[in-house]
């Protein structure tokens, strides 16, 4: 028998399959971000049905939230509109289906979803589930105590790497717009922002003076 | 739950496949990196699923006096150590969007184009 929050459950798991599909469908990246989105909404309401309250607002603050934010901000720098792919999907999917059918023939020895006696519950689990509130306080979220102490370790790793990664973006995008390469008469002309145009083509005119024009073979390059 | 049997992970599979196919088969840029997002979320709700416990609850102690009649019978929690992890995995995997972005953002201004197939013929 059926039980609603089954119910529950694979109607939201069709609709984020639904959703997924509609983001590779559109060649519209802004209609794709935003399904990214509600996926990433629609994906923490399944948490909720699976009891993992902490996990799903943070991944609508994050997923649906940040993460958003900072797609629709690359949007607006690098454009809208996906070209149509050149090479034909048949590769891809046979990967794809490949790897797929292993992933689920692994799946035929694991123990049914939801049983108590999985061997994931039988661990740690209930040592942190009786005996939190004695060892680290008098916190009722148990996954708070194992987030800041039995497990605080990973965090702090967690912390390096969100800081390395916001190191890279600040090395990347602090500098300011870098010099442009534009492809003339078969060379690379490195363009410093700034330049107007009638500069860059008396620039070219000036360089394509010295130099030879390029045969053929040289012209095909690039 | 119970009832479901693997229908949960199969689920998650074919989502998961859906991002791997984002990923591989499409050239621009920002769409691969909402792939890897749609990705990443079903590896989420792959070890979330892990955690559920039939007739559990979300592990958050509850008082025995609140709990009331029922304090007979030991209240059963899902398991936390999933849901700790996957908070742990949505921040790196944001801290890792903003960094693929920031890339693309530099792509764009050293080759005019975000999609693969042009930047490959351009640096040529």
């Amino acid at each position: 028998m059926i039980s609603p929050t089954e119910v529950v459950d694979i109607v939201l798991l069709i609709l984020l399959a639904v959703t997924g599909v509609a983001v590779i469908r559109t060649r519209n990246l802004f209609a794709a971000v935003m399904l990214a989105g509600i996926y990433s909404l629609v994906s923490a309401g399944l948490f909720v049905v699976m009891d993992a309250v902490d996990v799903a607002f943070t991944e609508a603050a994050v997923g649906a939230g940040i993460s958003t934010v900072l797609m629709l901000g690359t949007l607006a720098l690098v454009g809208y509109q996906e070209h149509e792919p050149r090479h034909t999907p048949l590769l891809p999917l046979f990967v794809v289906v490949l790897t797929g059918g292993i992933l689920v023939y692994g799946t035929t020895d694991m123990p049914p979803f939801g049983h108590p006696e999985n061997p994931a519950h039988q661990h740690v689990a209930p040592h942190y589930l009786e005996e939190s509130e004695h060892e680290v306080g008098h916190i009722p979220n148990v996954v708070t105590s194992v987030l800041a102490s039995y497990r605080g370790y990973d965090t702090m790793g967690e912390t390096a790497v969100v800081f390395t990664a916001m190191v890279g973006v600040l090395l990347l995008l602090s500098r300011g717009p870098l010099p442009r390469r534009v492809h003339h008469n078969g060379r690379w002309i490195t363009v410093r922002p700034g330049t107007t145009r009638e500069e860059l083509e008396a620039r070219m005119l000036a360089e394509s003076g010295d130099e030879p024009e390029p045969v053929d073979g040289e012209g095909a390059r690039g | 739950m119970i009832a479901l049997g693997l229908f949960n992970y199969w689920a998650v599979i074919v989502l998961m496949m859906v991002g791997f196919y984002t990923l591989i088969a499409r050239g621009n840029l920002v769409k691969k990196l909402i792939g890897l997002n749609i990705f990443q979320t079903s590896v989420i709700l792959m070890y979330v699923s892990f955690g559920k416990v039939e007739g559990g609850t979300a592990p958050i102690l509850i008082e025995a006096a609140e709990h009331g009649a029922e304090a007979a019978e030991p209240i059963l929690y899902s398991n936390p150590i999933p849901h700790v992890l996957m908070l742990t995995a949505i921040v790196v995997g944001v801290a890792t969007l903003a960094l693929g972005l920031s890339l693309v953002v530099r792509i764009k201004e050293a080759f005019g184009t975000v999609e693969e197939d042009e930047i490959q013929s351009a640096s040529l």
